[in-house]
């Protein structure tokens, strides 16, 4: 249960960090300058409180306590459910008494996870460290990202592994809501709808961006 | 109707089991699914083989001793106990696979039979409410709000026939544990433990090796009695009020 909650709320900062991203990314629409400014801003945030980059650092030291607090409640969790049904116990046969989809999502929340975290590895190799500079390095992000996209298959990668995120979020906001005690009967649609439109704007949200640089809307 | 079985077999529970496949011929359409059990272990008793052992006992589904994994699904395709379903679920000719709960907290006694005393045990930790023995007090002695009553009369209907663990990916026994502290939490009776029944029963649960719940729902979608899902919220709710005020030591 405590592992549970931890889940909930680092879960929930990762999604509020996730909403934010997406407003920052949607701005390559307003060019060069404004997604150029918009990286420098993040870096100068707080300024002269804290100094240069130091919002960014909190922000990176509280996503990345975040992130393992996560993955530590996931692989606990992971683990008392292996030891409840032990290997030499599975189902012979196994069907859901739920819809296909839903069921495809809670059941891939584990390996999903991890292939998100390989992901932002590899995204941040991409767009923030730029040791991976598919179509072109440069020290402007709006190039970086102009550049990257316009390869099909850096798009590809970047749609598999949103898709994998909306997944992710489809079923984890609900539970989070869940696990926090929001859930009463009157309200189990409601909060079902919240979490799939929230889910679907982000996945849509990241989409947009790296399609309308492949199709040349950007460039 | 003909009908092609694969049933777990285990003659203990030290022994390892397998899959069987039994041939079951004339079967009514209306025959329960127990009845059907009982018609091919009639017919496996006068061929001198062991009879399939499977748990019942008051065949009308309030007692929740039935319970068996029918195709993959706990309590098979009806929304209802094993033994209130009906042949008439399947069709001539299918092959129908029988296995048993299975989880650590459930071991297996025999073929189809298995040990649900962990339920006990969780129930022993904070399901009852203290009260005082004696003549039964009039019956409104203490006025239960309507919504309330409604409430825990819903959870209360839990039979503890295990499908929800059967069921759930993780082997949870969430709902379980939440249609009891719904239950007793909704009417005021319980409230005197209601902070520590709800932390006394998780720790049970939890030594008893049943699973975490993620909330994935398909305990609820099994449930024969339609226990809702928000209980399990409700003994989050629970359970993070008696950690905020420190009252569940
Ligand atoms: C198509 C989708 C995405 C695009 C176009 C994109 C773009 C970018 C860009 C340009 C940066 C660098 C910003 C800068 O240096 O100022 C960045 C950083 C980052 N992105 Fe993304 N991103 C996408 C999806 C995601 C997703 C889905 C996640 C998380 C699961 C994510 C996590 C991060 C993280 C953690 C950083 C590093 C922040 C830092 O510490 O500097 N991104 N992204
Ligand atoms: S035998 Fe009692 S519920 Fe099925």
């Amino acid at each position: 249960m405590a592992l549970k909650s931890a889940m909930a709320v680092t879960g929930a900062i990762l999604v509020l960090f996730l909403i934010a991203h997406m407003y920052g990314n949607l701005l390559v629409f307003g060019g060069r300058e404004a997604f150029d400014d918009y990286s420098h801003h993040l870096r100068e945030l707080g300024e002269p409180m804290l100094p240069h980059g130091g919002f960014l650092w909190i922000m990176r030291v509280v996503l990345l306590a975040s992130v393992l607090v996560h993955a530590y409640a996931a692989v606990a969790l992971w683990r008392r459910a292996a030891r409840a049904r032990p290997a030499g116990q599975r189902y012979a046969v196994r069907r859901s008494a739920q819809s296909p989809a839903r069921r495809y999502a809670t059941q891939t929340m584990r390996w999903g996870g991890i292939i998100i975290v390989l992901f932002v590895v590899y995204h941040l190799l991409h767009l923030t460290t730029n040791h991976i500079a598919p179509g072109g390095a440069s020290n402007s992000p709006y190039e970086r990202v102009v550049n990257g996209f316009s390869i099909w298959w850096v798009v590809l990668s970047y749609t598999v592994a949103v898709l994998v995120i909306g997944y992710h979020l489809w079923h984890g906001i609900w539970s989070a809501l869940a696990t926090l005690g929001a859930n009463r009967a009157s309200r189990e649609r409601a909060l079902r709808t919240i979490s799939t439109a929230i889910a679907t704007i982000i996945t849509v949200g990241f989409l947009i961006p790296p399609f309308s640089v492949l199709f040349g809307l950007v460039s | 109707m003909n009908i092609t079985l694969r049933v777990w077999r285990q003659r203990s529970s030290g022994d390892e089991g397998r899959m069987v496949t039994y041939q079951v011929e004339d079967v009514s359409p209306d025959m329960s699914f127990l009845e059907m059990l009982d018609v091919l272990n009639e017919k496996l008793t006068l061929a001198g083989e062991e009879p399939i052992a499977f748990d019942h006992d008051c065949r009308e589904g309030i007692c929740g001793a039935c319970g068996v994994v029918i195709d993959g699904v706990a309590h098979g395709p009806e929304t209802t106990t094993t033994c209130q379903l009906h042949m008439r679920s399947f069709d001539d000719g299918d092959t129908i696979t029988v296995e048993p709960w299975r989880a650590k907290a459930f071991p297996v006694v025999k073929d189809l039979v298995v040990d649900r005393s962990s339920f006990d045990r969780i129930i022993q930790a904070g399901g009852y409410i203290s009260a005082p023995t004696g003549s039964a007090p009039d019956a409104h002695a203490t006025p239960v709000p309507k919504a309330d009553a409604d409430r825990a009369f819903d959870a209360a209907t839990c039979i503890g026939c295990g499908a929800c663990v059967a069921a759930c990916p993780n082997a949870s026994g969430m709902l379980f544990t939440a249609a009891k502290v719904t239950h007793l939490g909704s009417v005021p009776q319980g409230q005197p433990e209601r902070d520590a029944r709800v932390v006394q029963m998780l720790n049970q649960h939890d030594e008893e090796e049943f699973g975490g719940c993620t909330n994935i729902g398909e305990c609820a979608a099994v449930c024969p009695k339609g226990i809702p899902l928000d209980t399990i919220s409700q003994l989050n709710r629970d359970l993070l009020g008696s950690l905020a005020t420190g009252s569940a030591e």
